[in-house]
């Protein structure tokens, strides 16, 4: 096992003691009465509330949601290029500047399209 | 001796993850104290003063952080009824594991020499990828956020979470897109590399900064870093007048304070790669690390000296403090207080004085120091720089909260889309054309200007003018809204 693994591993084993630790010290230190008032989800004091806490939402999110993908799968394509810019020289310039050309066509469409409007 | 060389890697790799954390720890309950302090300095009103260790040591409010995790982790630990259990415990977790990973690969201080064969990076994570675990990582917060909001089984829940989700997914983009810029700018994905690349001088006399080769980087970066750890002017997730709490409104005791803590230590790791990136990581301007060691016998007198005197002038005020306010105003232990840390502070002022001294006396008998001295002492002062750009900016984030209102959601997600990301697009573009050309780097500064002109050509020419006042922005009063 090589010194970069060890440290990774370390790193991950200190990021789930610290929020670990404190969990199990509510968990045991707490006190615990159980009311039925308590269980119940917050909605401003009422006491029953009305329908599934799962309600239906604006499909924008959903929107959203796919704009990121497509958008995230592109800057994932920016990485190793960034990453070999020299290399690359102009021509990596060119390909990267088309690429994005390209994709801004697709975002004018989304505009164009209302996908991004929020009323 | 191989076996003994090796361990001695390994004992590197736990003492500076110790280390980072240590900073991480620190500096997050600081900011919290910061922000309540400088809430209070802000709002004119004296902030939190009561809590007193042992009833006497208040230490002006930083014992109320400590107070804090005990309340915190005393109350009762809720589960409401109708809970995905799982994942509604599940979700602190996540939320407070991605900041403590991130951090550890922001370097504190540069590469340490302690001889020709044992060397160590001063940041915890050597990975090949660099930059590219901060945005694996980040983007696994949504998952936290998603959970909280789904488990909890509470409309305000669901609709902060899912507003918090797209708030961070729209906002992603463009961060991502304004870090890939700052690699094409220095060459590297390695966030050590960047800041050895920024000790650097622009035009013979400015350090090449991030936020001076790139500041409109620098204000894409910082703007979605507010959005993304969810803080005003963006903490819509949490808007209290409409959402209660947002995702966390059914979390009680620790559980929430692991959503308040992993906010703040956002925060501050959002602040430690904001100063990798912009304001030049542990670089000390114009004293890059060859020179800091070098020259350790002529600087440490000075360095080690100022520091001492920073500490006596601290001790100077305390005593001025008790003699023009506690003295005699509560008649008990409680006056002696400032004394205290009067005291301890004068003690740190005579160790700092002794150690400048003995180093003076050395460099003047024409010694040599020992060897390890002048690397740990350049490591100390690069962490030292790099602890004060990092409270400066956690200030920096403290202050735009408590002067900023917060912006409706529509603008939120109008900004990221509408502008923050055509913008972090143009900006890589222009970085990519105006770093291939031959002077490299001293040239860049001239992108900001030739954005903010296509902008405003853009502006004034390209949006046709009904688009530019949206109907639903123009004030209906009076008589228009009677008839």
């Amino acid at each position: 096992m090589n010194a970069s693994l060890f440290a990774l591993l370390c790193t991950l084993a200190l990021a789930v003691i610290v929020p670990g630790v404190l969990i199990l010290a509510i968990e045991r230190l707490g006190p615990r009465r159980k009311v039925a008032a308590k269980g119940l989800p917050y909605e401003a004091g009422i006491q029953r509330t009305v329908g599934s806490s799962r309600e239906r939402f604006s499909v924008k999110f959903y929107l959203v949601a796919i704009l990121f993908i497509l958008f995230d799968v592109e800057a994932v394509f920016l990485f190793p290029w960034a990453a070999s810019f020299r290399e690359l020289g102009v021509r990596g310039l060119v390909e990267m500047g088309t690429f994005i050309a390209v994709l801004f066509f697709g975002y004018f469409y989304v505009l164009g399209r209302g996908a991004l409007r929020w009323e | 001796m191989t076996w003994l060389m090796e361990s001695a890697d390994y004992l590197a790799v736990v003492l500076r993850l110790v280390l980072s954390a240590a900073i991480l720890l620190t500096v997050m309950p600081l900011t919290i104290y910061l922000e309540r302090k400088g809430s209070a300095f802000i709002q004119g009103r004296p902030g939190p003063n009561r809590a007193a260790l042992f009833g006497v040591f208040r230490m002006g409010g930083l014992a109320h952080v400590l107070a804090d995790v005990i309340k915190l982790v005393s109350k009762e630990d809720i589960i409401p009824a109708g809970v995905n259990r799982f994942y509604f415990k599940l979700a602190p977790i996540i939320v407070a594991f991605i900041p403590l990973t991130t951090f550890m690969i922001v370097p504190i201080a540069d590469v340490i020499r302690l001889s020709d064969t044992f060397a160590t990076p001063m940041a915890t994570l050597q990975l090949d990828g660099g930059l590219l675990w901060f945005f694996a990582m980040t983007s696994l917060s949504v998952y936290g956020v998603v959970f909280a909001g789904w488990a909890s089984n509470s409309k305000f829940s669901l609709l902060g979470g899912i507003r918090s989700t797209a708030q961070l997914l729209s906002y992603e983009i463009p961060m991502a897109l304004a870090v890939v810029a700052m690699m094409l700018t220095y060459g590297t994905v390695q966030p050590n590399e960047m800041v050895r690349a920024q000790g650097e001088l622009l035009w013979g006399f400015l350090p090449q900064w991030g936020i001076f080769l790139q500041p409109l980087g620098f204000i894409l970066f910082i703007t979605c870093a507010f959005a993304e750890i969810n803080r005003v002017p963006f903490d819509l997730a949490e808007g209290e007048a409409e959402l209660v709490a947002g995702y966390h409104t059914e979390y009680s005791g620790m559980r929430f304070g692991l959503f308040f803590m992993a906010e703040y230590m956002a925060l501050v790791t959002s602040g430690a790669l904001t100063v990798t990136m912009f304001l030049g990581g542990w670089q000390l301007p114009w004293l890059p690390t060859e020179r800091l060691v070098a020259d350790a016998g002529t600087l440490m007198p000075w360095f080690i000296g100022g520091a001492g005197l920073l500490l006596g002038a601290a001790s100077g005020r305390l005593i001025r403090h008790y003699q023009e306010y506690t003295r005699g105003r509560w008649g008990d232990a409680r006056d002696f207080e400032p004394l205290v840390f009067s005291a301890l502070f004068a003690l740190g002022f005579i160790a700092h004085g002794a150690a400048a001294g003995w180093v003076w006396g050395v460099v003047k008998a024409g010694e040599a120091l020992p060897g390890w001295l002048p690397p740990l002492f350049a490591a100390g002062v690069q962490i030292s720089v790099f602890t004060a750009k990092l409270l400066f900016l956690c200030w920096c984030f403290v202050w735009v909260r408590w002067t900023l209102p917060r912006f409706r959601y529509d603008q939120v997600m109008d900004l990221g889309w509408k502008s923050l990301l055509p913008l972090s697009l143009f900006n890589l573009l222009l970085t990519g054309v105006l770093m291939l050309q031959p002077w490299g780097r001293e040239v860049l500064p001239v992108a900001p200007v030739v954005t903010l002109g296509l902008m405003w050509v853009w502006k004034r020419y390209l949006v046709p003018s009904q688009a530019r006042v949206p109907a639903t922005s123009r004030l209906v009063v009076g008589e228009e809204a009677s008839a």
